[in-house]
């Protein structure tokens, strides 16, 4: 919910000053958080400026690219596509919520094994995405990994260490549902 | 047994878990306490002059800052020495919000500073400003007419060398000859991460400053010059670079414009660029290239004629080398080389990945394909018969080249002989196949280069030098460099970088940070060594008395008698017998030009492309790729590989997808987004893979290696041009071969 802080939207010669901003609760890898935001902040936005939580990356900001692609309730989207104030009610995972260098996560580690990355600027939202291609339980064959992975830019072109590291967890993942 | 001979072997990058699990900090992401937003305002007209900036108005908004502009901004240093960076090129550089005139579109001339990131582009969005506007030209086809020669270009630019033998003659009296014109529009870098700067304020003018940049030592130089800063007090760091492909080289207009408005604020100060924004600097100049070759009769080259015109900006003049590698390339006693430029109100170019060359080969080794079609050649067959011994622009020797493996190899391994030579002759279904080739040549250069290295009691070893890692893999290979030559375990060394603070080293460009930065952490440490010899022999009893260090090595955390390895002492216990707590030295490492000046040094490639074309839509399929790349020694495979790999998704950008479109009415770039200025996605990847034929070189620098960020986007477009003429019989000569240009 927002609510009205006490700076009320004031004309500023002409030029319209913004709407207020307001009270906005998150839940952030199971950590509550309260924001005093705009409520045009976007959840990428606050995640980064607000929360301080940078491992969520920022390619386009129009949701071009997939770096900043986060899971809430599971489910994959760009967090520079969605306003946070839309979020209060849900589970927002992001890249720091799936493992930590101590105690990586599958997919983390896949990404380490087959050099699925350079400059590691678009990993996270590579990373998040396909947690979130494993949760739809639809890609298992390569052609509709590379399909699915399709939303996720890689400028330094690391798709074949990506594909392979996808695979390699949807394929134990996989193997781990049968037993 | 040793374990801890790590160069040459494939080592997962070391600052793989800081990526994977965001924990690695890049430039935009610092938090620094009480921090403001600066949101870029650009130029929406492409030349004119700015009349009035309504900064009042904006000014009334609760939270807004300031509004910087050429009308409020302070007395800044006045000559043009103290606005060139380390690698500017000639001519006048650009200074941000310095006066009224617009020289290009999308030019920086206002930032909006607020409390927020939020306001502050709200508060940009309506900024008024006034312009009178003036006629423009953007486009390079009007200045056909108008090119002319650079001057004194930047550094590492070599102008063509004479022309040799009797080119035109020889042209005219070949027995197959072939002319062609071989465009490619601009290109945009377009790193993942956006460029943007956090400017920590530490009172009275002290500044730590994280930028994105391929080089902390240039940005500060160029910080330092303009602000009239002391370096001690204006600190610049870049530990992780989400790509830079060269866009890095030069210091971009938002770390000028972050460090003004923290100076002028006396606050901390965060600027990035929007993706929109990122094509308002440098790019890949559109450039039209002329090719001429003839053959004589046995399908030797009789003749090259190669000349290139490209655009550059109104204020500088960049230069890049696009038709020198015609000349060295291949064997052929007559040969001209033409380079010219021309001025248009745009940005400067800037280097881009494998500048110059990636625009060479790709008009070069089209026309070798075209010109092997009409000798009736082979054109593996072609380049082996023209194989270039020595480098004839030079008349040198190559320090070591072994391009003739990567053909044979790299044909072996493709399956070259299961191509018919018939163009349309191949096909699956309703898709034509065809299979092409092409390849190229790169610098292999070693530039001045420093490290710091401590040892301390625990047996812990930190190596530091102020270099980058763009992607590229400097943390991983410096760690291998420094854990071999002392010879202690991996995971007991730790390599820094980024970071003014530490000893200075070049740029990361022109893939020389491994030769350059690699020869001073090897010999950083070697200087370690020594001193932990002399700590050793005064051990008591100790079994190394009187060796030298030639007599020794460095192995699994020992030193130990060559000649007889039992005769050792454990490095830790050295340094804890001794009662020092630690050692420490520093060194820079300079080429040895002495052996150098004798040799041309180059890495080379050979690229191998099968395409499916389906015959109705047009559309092309790159369905195979192999880069057999002779680059020296290579110091990790897994990492090296990536780079090339990543030059073949690049190369097949530059082949079917990549151009910034102009719209010369608005002399504005229009598709200046990630959705509009395509690059390939996961799906257009298929069976990519790389083939090191390694080569031992002993002139380049102490390590043999001739690195590998570059070289292996050479040839790719080229290669798939040939392949999509041998699919389709259509040849394709600008770039990128849209479906259109093969209906
Ligand atoms: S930043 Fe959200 S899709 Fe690019
Ligand atoms: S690793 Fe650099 S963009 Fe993907």
């Amino acid at each position: 919910m927002i609510q009205q802080s006490s700076t009320s939207a004031a004309q500023a010669g002409g030029v319209a000053a913004p709407p207020p901003t307001g009270t906005v609760r998150l839940t952030i890898n199971g950590q509550q958080h309260t924001l005093q935001i705009a409520p045009w902040t976007t959840l990428l936005d606050a995640l980064r400026e607000y929360v301080h939580l940078t491992g969520t990356k920022k390619g386009c900001d129009h949701g071009q690219c997939g770096a900043c692609t986060v899971l809430v309730n599971g489910k994959r989207i760009n967090s520079c596509l969605s306003l946070a104030v839309m979020h209060e009610d849900h589970d927002i995972t992001t890249i720091e919520g799936l493992g930590s260098q101590e105690n990586l996560h599958p997919l983390q580690q896949a990404f380490i094994d087959h050099d699925a990355f350079q400059c590691g600027y678009c990993t996270p939202g590579q990373i998040c995405s396909a947690q979130g291609l494993i949760n739809e339980g639809r890609a298992h064959t390569e052609e509709e990994i590379k399909e699915h992975m399709s939303g996720n830019l890689c400028r330094c072109g690391a798709y074949a260490g990506i594909l392979n590291a996808v695979k390699e967890v949807v394929d134990s993942k996989s193997s781990e549902s049968r037993r | 047994m040793s374990t801890t001979n790590y160069i040459g072997k494939p080592t997962s990058r070391v600052d793989g878990p800081a990526k994977v699990t965001g924990a690695a900090t890049y430039a935009a992401e610092f938090h620094v306490p009480n921090m403001a937003y600066g949101w870029v305002v650009s130029s929406p007209i492409a030349k004119g002059r700015i009349t009035k900036v309504h900064a009042d108005e904006v000014l009334a908004i609760p939270g807004v800052l300031e509004v910087f502009s050429h009308e409020n901004v302070p007395g800044l240093a006045w000559f043009d020495r103290n606005y060139k960076d380390d690698v500017a090129p000639g001519g006048s550089p650009f200074r941000p919000l310095h006066e009224d005139k617009i020289k290009f579109n999308q030019q920086p001339i206002a930032l909006v500073v607020a409390e927020t990131l939020e306001l502050a582009r709200y508060a940009s969005s309506v900024l008024r400003i006034d312009y009178e506007e003036e006629a423009h030209e953007t486009d390079i086809e009007a200045k056909r007419d108008e090119g002319f020669e650079p001057g004194r270009g930047k550094s590492g630019w070599m102008p063509p060398p004479p022309p040799r033998g009797n080119p035109d003659q020889a042209w005219e009296e070949a027995e197959h000859h072939i002319e062609h014109e071989y465009v490619h529009g601009a290109q945009h870098h377009n790193p993942m991460e956006m460029y943007g700067a956090t400017v920590e304020w530490r009172g009275d003018k002290k500044l730590t400053v994280y930028d994105k940049t391929q080089g902390v030592v240039n940005v500060q130089n160029y910080l330092t010059k303009i602000f009239g800063l002391s370096k001690d007090d204006c600190r610049v760091i870049n530990q992780y670079m989400g790509g830079g492909f060269g866009s890095g080289l030069r210091p971009q207009y938002s770390v000028f414009l972050a460090v003004l408005a923290s100076l002028e604020l006396k606050r901390s100060v965060r600027v990035t660029l929007t993706r929109q924004q990122m094509f308002s600097f440098g790019h890949r100049p559109h450039t039209l290239q002329y090719v001429k070759l003839g053959t004589n009769p046995d399908g030797t080259l009789a003749a090259i004629q190669h000349h290139a015109l490209h655009e550059t900006s109104q204020f500088e003049e960049y230069t890049e080398n696009v038709v020198n590698w015609s000349g060295m390339l291949y064997q052929c006693e007559n040969v001209k080389l033409g380079y010219q430029l021309a001025k248009l109100d745009v940005f400067t170019p800037q280097d881009m990945r494998a500048p110059g060359a990636a625009t060479g080969s790709f008009a070069l080794e089209v026309a070798m394909d075209e010109m092997a079609a009409a000798a009736g050649i082979d054109p593996i067959d072609f380049r082996i018969r023209n194989y270039a011994e020595e480098d004839q622009n030079a008349g040198k020797p190559f320090s070591s080249k072994r391009l003739r493996d990567c053909y044979h190899q790299g044909a072996a391994k493709f399956g070259w002989d299961q191509r018919n030579p018939q163009p349309r002759s191949m096909r699956k279904g309703n898709r034509l196949v065809g299979y092409g080739m092409a390849g190229g040549v790169w610098d292999a250069t070693q530039k001045k280069a420093a490290a710091k290295a401590t040892l301390t009691a625990d047996g812990k070893l930190l190596v530091s030098s102020a270099t980058a890692d763009i992607g590229t893999g400097t943390y991983t290979i410096m760690t291998q460099i420094a854990a071999e030559t002392l010879g202690l375990p991996l995971e007991a060394v730790t390599f820094k970088l980024g970071d003014t603070d530490m000893p200075e080293a070049p740029v990361q460009g022109g893939s020389w940070t491994a030769a350059s930065v690699g020869s001073a952490v090897k010999s950083v440490c070697e200087a370690i060594g020594e001193k932990l010899l002399k700590l050793a022999q005064k051990m008591e009893g100790s079994p190394l008395k009187g060796a030298s260090i030639d007599e020794v090595e460095f192995v699994n955390g020992q030193i130990r008698l060559r000649q007889d390895p039992d005769n050792a002492v454990v490095i830790r216990d050295v340094l804890q017998a001794s009662g020092e707590t630690k050692l420490e030295t520093d060194t820079s490492a300079t080429p040895n030009l002495l052996k150098q000046a004798t040799h041309s040094m180059h890495s080379h490639n050979a690229v191998f492309v099968e395409v499916e074309v389906d015959e109705e839509f047009g559309t092309v399929h790159v369905t195979r790729v192999l880069n057999a790349v002779a680059a020296g020694r290579i110091l990790n495979p897994k990492t090296a590989r990536s780079q090339v790999l990543g030059s073949i998704v690049w190369g097949i950008s530059m082949a079917l997808m990549e151009e910034t479109v102009m719209d010369h009415q608005f002399g504005r770039y229009m598709n200046h987004n990630y959705s509009e200025y395509h690059i390939p996605v996961q799906a257009d990847i298929n069976d990519i893979e790389v083939l090191f034929v390694e080569e031992e070189d002993d002139v380049v620098n102490p390590l043999g290696v001739k690195g590998v960020g570059e070289i292996g986007l050479l040839g790719v477009a080229a290669a798939i041009t040939n392949a999509v003429y041998h699919a389709t019989g259509k040849r394709v000569r600008d770039l990128p071969i849209y479906l259109d240009k093969l209906l």
